[in-house]
């Protein structure tokens, strides 16, 4: 098993799909001489030539909307979005073309895109650059979202991606680029709507997904060094979301406590909680809590930044609290 | 009147085109022109069926615009493709597709082009290079480009036609769009038709009152597209600029643009029934240059069309449509399971 860095596994995966397949080929702002903001796509340029590395203009709805054209005809596009704020300007195609025109047309086309780059909260980047655009995509029927939380997760997910037939979201975390993994030699593929139970544990859930993933891990230590055992899910995927999984362990640890870096009212949390509801009612010793960013936009400062993202503390508290080991 | 752009008048057709044309033009702009015939019968019985309430939702009708999805579709090869907006169709029907799938479609019915989950706005008919009508004016413009893009990229020697309204011109979308398609076409790598359908409104908001520049067919060339000014009423017209517009994207991969100036007869939906934003007196002038009369005033003065041939020609539209009437209410409705079909496709085999 080699190391990668969440980076170079993504990177990696896009040369073996390209190598394969010529249908695959990029598309995105300074992918290609520039290097990627992020250098996901170092040397594709000079590697695939730039017919398949397309630098685009500054026109998020325009190069989304070409990428679902050029998919309609049987390409396989992989748009990356500078950040996922920015994708907010190809909402619309997203959204009513990407999402919508297998239905409308009664199922005579395939829309094979990937949409991918950094969500999330950044460094001090403030209101309009440290969105978490997970839940508008994962309202969508016809889209596929997906969040890797590791090297291993990234590769997986993103072969499986370049495989299907339908627009995948695919939400990297700027914060995770340099982190490092273990990535399987072979295949490797992890196919949507499975979640991984990334820590057993049999006191209580902690579910996350993304950056969030390696906070709930972290905090999963401290409660250990209190004698709480957690079992920690990684969900790599919100739509398709894996319910099976998240009531096979509160079926087992009774409590649940989950995270996520978004805004919290109608966020991805609300969701899982109420699937855990839905499929565990009765299995529950404890109400399902919610650690969440704080309900405003990103602040600039350091001292408010680190006050509306979730931390370890955070999380160690609110499994405290489902476990009465504190007052509520 | 504040809402004309200075587009040809009654008389100032262009010249009798008719006469260069080979027998065999001839004969195919006959077929045209009973295509044209079928689809303004088709689209009135869509009327009559939308106040039935057999039609539901919004309903766009072409007439008045037939020349000009027929001038070029008639110069389209079979391999080539197109897209457009939601009125479209007559698009449908010169393309070929059944008009019993089509009305079928509009009536919410399973034997539809899109199984009945499309409606009026959404035809589709992938099989003929047919890649949807879209609901969202200009966003289906980026589409277009794209789907060009992929036909270049995999040497293909096929072209995209985009179908477009006068009021999508104004749009993001479209702009994002043609900056790419542009830059694409330098490379040969954009062999895009934009034909922009201008019958003069956006619902009630004229041309005048939408775009600061008026002259459609100019503002491409700020995007290294080249675009011309056609009577889009005149089929002769229309078929030729097609024929010669279609022959140099093929050969070249770049974009060219066609402002087809048109009228459309009707409302801009079903339910635009009072038009407070024009005159009736506009639109009867405007009927006076009703692209089939012309059509057929031509094929008449050609000797290639009399009284009688006219007269079949008409029964086979009524058959044609009535026909299509009969197997759109004879088709069943999408069963539950068709609610959620289609929304994914096979998860990949991971
Ligand atoms: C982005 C967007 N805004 C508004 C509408 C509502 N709308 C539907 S059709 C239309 C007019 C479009 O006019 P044009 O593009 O000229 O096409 P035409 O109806 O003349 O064929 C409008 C405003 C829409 N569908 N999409």
């Amino acid at each position: 098993m080699p190391e990668l860095t969440y980076r170079d596994a993504i990177r990696a995966a896009l040369i073996d799909a390209m190598e394969r397949d010529p249908t695959v080929l990029l598309l995105g702002e300074d992918i290609g001489l520039y290097q990627g903001t992020f250098r996901v796509t170092a040397d594709l340029l000079a590697r695939f030539g730039p017919r398949r590395v397309i630098d685009t203009p500054i026109s998020e709805e325009g190069f989304v909307g070409a990428a679902i054209g050029m998919a309609l005809l049987g390409l396989r596009p992989v748009v990356e979005v500078m950040t996922w704020n920015f994708s907010l300007l190809a909402f619309d195609q997203i959204v009513n073309n990407a999402a919508k025109v297998r239905y409308f047309s009664g199922g005579q086309v395939d829309v094979p895109l990937v949409i991918r780059g950094p969500n999330g909260a950044g460094v001090q980047l403030s209101a309009q650059h440290s969105q978490s655009v997970e839940v508008f995509y994962a309202h969508v029927p016809g889209l596929r979202v997906v969040a890797p939380a590791t090297p291993a997760d990234a590769w997986g997910l993103l072969r499986t991606a370049l495989r299907g037939r339908d627009p995948v979201i695919f939400l990297e975390n700027a914060a995770l680029y340099g982190t490092k993994g273990p990535v399987p030699d072979g295949d490797g593929a992890l196919p949507f709507g499975r979640a991984e139970v990334a820590r057993p544990g049999r006191d209580v859930t902690i579910v996350a997904y993304s950056r969030m993933l390696l906070v709930a891990l972290e905090a999963a230590r401290q409660l250990a060094d209190e004698g709480i055992d957690a079992e920690v899910i990684n969900l790599r995927s919100l739509r398709p979301l894996d319910g099976e999984t998240l009531v096979r362990s509160v079926a087992k640890t009774h409590r649940a406590v989950v995270v996520q870096e978004q805004w919290k009212p109608f966020g991805a949390a609300a969701e899982i909680a109420a699937t855990i509801y839905e499929g565990a009612f009765d299995l529950l010793d404890a109400p399902v809590e919610r650690v969440t960013g704080a309900d405003v936009p990103m602040p600039y400062a350091r001292e408010l930044e680190l006050l509306a993202i979730p931390h370890e503390a955070d999380i160690v508290a609110a499994a405290r609290r489902v476990l009465y080991r504190e007052g509520r | 009147m504040p809402n004309r752009t200075g587009r040809p008048d009654d008389s100032a057709t262009s010249a009798l085109a008719t006469d260069r044309r080979s027998p065999e033009h001839l004969t195919s702009a006959v077929a045209w022109y009973r295509q044209m015939v079928i689809a303004r019968r088709f689209e009135e019985e869509t009327e009559r069926a939308f106040r039935r309430g057999k039609i539901g939702g919004y309903l766009h009708v072409y007439s008045g615009q037939e020349a000009v999805a027929a001038g070029f579709l008639a110069e389209l090869r079979e391999t080539d493709i197109f897209f457009t907006a939601y009125r479209d169709h007559a698009h449908a029907l010169f393309r070929g597709a059944s008009p019993g799938a089509v009305m079928a479609e509009l009536f919410g019915k399973v034997t539809g082009l899109a199984r009945g989950k499309g409606g009026s706005m959404h035809l589709f008919d992938v099989a003929r290079g047919f890649y949807g009508g879209y609901g969202i004016v200009g966003a289906h413009v980026p589409l277009a480009v794209g789907a060009a893009y992929a036909l270049r990229y995999r040497q293909e020697d096929r072209v995209c036609v985009c179908f477009l309204g006068d009021g999508a011109m104004n749009s993001g979308a479209l702009h994002e769009a043609l900056n790419m398609a542009g830059l694409w076409g330098k490379e040969g790598l954009c062999p895009l038709v934009l034909v922009v359908e201008n019958n003069e409104y956006a619902m009630g908001t004229s041309v005048v009152r939408s775009s600061a520049v008026t002259d459609l067919a100019a503002r491409f060339a700020q995007y290294a597209i080249p675009g011309e000014r056609i009577d889009g009423m005149d089929f002769f017209v229309v078929r030729q600029t097609a024929a010669r517009v279609i022959a140099d994207v093929r050969a070249t991969g770049r974009p060219y643009a066609v402002e087809a100036l048109t009228y459309r007869f009707a409302g801009h939906g079903a339910a635009d029934l009072f038009q407070p934003y024009r005159t009736k007196e506009e639109v009867d002038a405007q009927r006076r240059r009703d692209p089939i009369l012309l059509l057929e005033r031509r094929l008449r003065e050609a000797g290639v069309l009399d009284d009688a041939t006219v007269a079949r020609i008409q029964e086979e539209a009524e058959q044609v449509v009535a026909e299509a009437v009969r197997f759109a209410e004879e088709s069943p409705p999408p069963g539950p399971e068709e609610l959620t079909a289609h929304v994914y496709g096979a998860p990949a085999d991971a």
